[in-house]
């Protein structure tokens, strides 16, 4: 009797412990990329709260917090924060306006404006620093083909990304030109997406082009225009390729941005402990804007669907 | 018929037959120069395999970590000799020479033992050096058991054996009787004049011979040459840009980067001399150079100059060798200056870029590798690189000497041999040997950026420059 009992349990004990564990075991590949994700990052803050220079070996040692109170005096610090922060914003802010012109203008799903459309992703797929060096080239003043055409302008000595006054603008151009596409295609996503009753309401009742603009079309949009500048901006804070294709933070420390900034100090100066502190300074920036937006996008979520 | 030709060449190799004589049965053989050339490299290798156990570590797999470069392209051209010779099989990884360093700085840093000898330049391994990356090669060089008793290391040009060469104190003096020798010197560049004859002749200036004069013959070629600019030199934020015709200069005029005092360091460039130094060379940029300088690096101002765009360079000599070959526009029409800053200065002092092979310390062979780099760093194949390929500059007296290779550079290189020979005496690496090489040189260059954009006045951007440097070396320990 206890053994025809126990057979008859045996199974559903093991399928209960099986359905207790399955969460877990579901969550494991998860749980280990998660891990190899923080080794390194761990890894980082404890360099970053070390002196620790590669060819200096003996002088390697924790100092805690001394890289970063360092950077609170290092006038070099304070222009590289500001510096990625004004590029992040001007690139952000400037895509956001072309891409969304661009997709306003293609709004209408014909088949030219999807042929055109797909045309304006082509520099999407160039890697940023084949971009750069081809721009680099285009602005020869020897031989660059927008070097002569701002000659016939009456700009026959521009300088482009070796002027401290026109550097930024040069590299501007270079991302502007590759990643407008992507705001364009996102924000292209939405318009088309967006219902077409309050638009035919509006035409209905004779509102005005700029009313529909300002207080339909965008207030629906701004989800994705908070998506595709949070995607753009986590991008833009972390620029490497561009400038260092193009100056290497130069002219003088006109575009020493982050990334430049820490792959330098650890590439060619073999400054680990430096390195490190300014990338984790730059998660912190990182990190606290994109919670910025993220709340900014839950609070128009909850607006638009209500409570609950 | 391939044994008489052998027989011949290994005659000559073991110097029973004269050059001459050997130059008669060959064409009377009807062997191009090509194969010539392969059957000479092959005898003297066998000649150099008779005094030494070169089969010593047959069917070993080297790997080397290479850059792109043409001494890259005559090893490689020369490589089925090594591997006949000693049996070992050798493959490479190239990189260019944009990521190559970091390549290096990450395959070293990681410990990786995947390399066993690698390209460096002199500058790196006080990096290197220290961090405890690679070998010193006195263990090598002066056991006889490890090396060949005809390497004759003596032959290579004594200001590179001592560049090469450091005792890991900061500000110690480069090749001193305690130095560790890092790395071996492979070929060189030192830093001239290469100017475009045509435009020279057609503006009607000669070379000029000091500063004030390359900064007056500059102006005018900017002026009257019709397009090229006068002076290509390099601006990008970079110690490349200090390193090369801007230090040469600068050391004429018996400038440092540092002094050291009871072996501590100080910056030196904000002296009245130095000082001096740099407003000439801002305003040479300023008038006469290229409109990027500021993101000019060595094939910028290469190209430039191959393509007619400069007038004159004042950077490696090699550079100017290169750009008057090939399919370059203005092949052929490029000639050499040595140049000596200093109106004062009896000779020139040009610092040096010295490629070179290391060995790395996580290789597990050692020995071996060591084989690879002394046949690469030998005089039969620096002979064979320099004769046959555009092995330049080869670090062998002997091979400076060699009367085919200064017939192929005098026929075809007006003025560079000249350059070379004049030059080579003060040719050594002017920099001060310190771990904070690339950090604080770099800042420099940053610092020429801005006062060429006339972003800080000269005497302020020094003055700023050396108190910021002097804070980082005492931060360091250093200072």
């Amino acid at each position: 009797m206890n053994a025809a009992v126990d057979s008859a349990t045996a199974p559903r004990t093991r399928s209960r412990s099986l359905r207790h564990a399955l969460p877990y075991l579901l969550s494991l590949p998860a749980l280990l990329v998660c891990i190899g994700i923080l080794i390194p990052f761990f890894t980082a803050v404890v360099y970053s709260l070390m002196r620790y220079r590669l060819n200096l070996p003996m002088m390697k040692g924790f100092i805690w917090f001394d890289n970063y109170i360092n950077f609170l005096s290092d006038a070099a610090f304070w222009n590289t924060v500001k510096v990625s922060l004004v590029y992040a914003a001007l690139t952000v802010g400037l895509e956001l306006v072309l891409g969304l012109g661009i997709a306003i203008l293609l709004q209408k799903p014909t088949r030219f404006h999807n042929a055109v459309s797909i045309l304006l992703l082509l520099p999407l797929m160039t890697a940023p620093a084949l971009a750069a060096l081809m721009w680099k080239l285009m602005t020869n003043p020897n031989f660059g083909v927008l070097s002569y055409l701002v000659g016939l302008v009456g700009f026959t000595d521009f300088r482009w990304a070796s002027d401290p006054s026109t550097a930024l603008l040069t590299v501007l151009l270079v991302d502007i030109w590759v990643y407008t596409p992507f705001i364009m295609i996102l924000l292209l996503a939405g318009l088309r997406s967006l219902p077409k009753q309050p638009f035919e309401a509006a035409a209905l009742d004779g509102v005005p082009r700029s009313f529909v603009f300002f207080r339909i079309t965008l207030p629906m949009l701004m989800p994705y225009i908070i998506t595709a500048s949070l995607f753009r901006l986590l991008d833009s804070i972390q620029q490497f390729d561009i400038v260092y294709s193009m100056t290497q933070g130069g002219p003088g420390d006109t575009l020493m941005v982050f990334q430049v900034q820490s792959y330098l100090e650890f590439f060619q100066y073999t400054n680990v402990g430096r390195s490190a502190a300014l990338l984790m300074i730059l998660w912190a920036i990182t990190y606290f804007l994109s919670n910025v937006f993220i709340k900014q996008w839950l609070k128009l979520r909850e607006r638009t669907h209500g409570h609950g | 018929m391939y044994d008489k030709e052998r027989d011949m060449f290994a005659a000559f190799a073991a110097k029973r037959m004269s050059r001459r004589e050997l130059l008669d049965r060959t064409s009377r053989l009807g062997l191009s120069a090509a194969a010539t050339g392969f059957l000479l490299n092959a005898a003297t290798t066998r000649a150099m395999a008779a005094d030494f156990d070169w089969k010593k570590f047959q069917g070993t797999n080297l790997k080397l970590l290479l850059n792109k470069h043409p001494y890259v392209d005559a090893m490689i051209a020369d490589l089925d000799n090594f591997k006949n010779l000693t049996g070992m099989n050798v493959t490479y990884d190239v990189f260019p020479e944009d990521v190559y360093f970091d390549k290096v700085t990450a395959a070293l840093s990681s410990s990786s033992s995947e390399y066993d000898a690698f390209m460096t330049g002199a500058y790196m391994t006080w990096t290197y050096g220290p961090a405890g990356w690679i070998d010193d090669l006195n263990e090598y060089i002066k056991d006889p058991a490890k090396t060949n008793p005809a390497y004759n290391w003596e032959d290579v040009l004594p200001g590179l054996r001592a560049s090469t060469a450091w005792n890991g104190v900061p500000g110690g003096e480069l090749g001193s009787p305690d130095a560790k020798q890092w790395c071996v010197p492979w070929g060189y560049e030192l830093n001239n004049l290469a100017y475009n004859r045509n435009i020279f002749d057609k503006v009607g200036v000669q070379a000029p011979k000091n500063m004030d004069e390359l900064v007056a013959v500059s102006a005018k070629l900017t002026k009257d040459a019709g397009g090229p600019y006068g002076i290509g030199v390099r601006g990008s934020r970079s110690w490349a840009t200090i390193h090369p015709g801007f230090l040469s200069g600068y050391s004429n005029f018996g400038q440092r980067d540092f002094t050291v005092t009871d072996g501590k360091l100080q910056a030196a460039m904000h002296t009245a001399e130095s000082k001096a130094f740099h407003k000439q060379w801002v305003q040479m940029i300023q008038d006469s150079g290229p409109k990027n300088w500021a993101t000019y690096t060595w094939y910028q101002v290469g190209t430039d100059l191959g393509a007619g765009a400069s007038a004159m360079i004042y950077d490696a000599d090699i550079l100017g060798y290169f750009m008057n070959g090939g399919d370059n526009k203005e092949a052929g029409n490029i000639a050499y200056a040595p140049f000596a800053a200093n109106p004062a200065a009896s000779a020139p002092t040009p610092n040096v870029w010295i490629w070179s092979l290391a060995l790395s310390s996580f290789s597990a062979q050692k020995d071996a590798a060591w084989y690879f780099i002394q046949w690469a760093s030998s005089a039969e194949h620096d002979l064979f690189g320099a004769q046959k390929m555009d092995f330049v500059n080869p670090v062998r007296q002997s091979v400076w000497q060699d009367k085919e290779f200064r017939d192929r550079i005098a026929k075809s290189y007006p003025g560079y041999l000249e350059q070379h020979d004049l030059s080579a005496p003060g040719a050594k690496i002017y920099f001060t040997a310190q771990p904070l090489f690339f950090d604080l040189t770099t800042q420099w260059a940053e610092t020429l950026q801005k006062m060429v954009a006339k972003e800080v006045p000269v005497d302020e951007g020094l003055d700023q420059l050396a108190a910021n440097i002097d804070k980082q070396l005492k931060d360091a320990g250093l200072g």
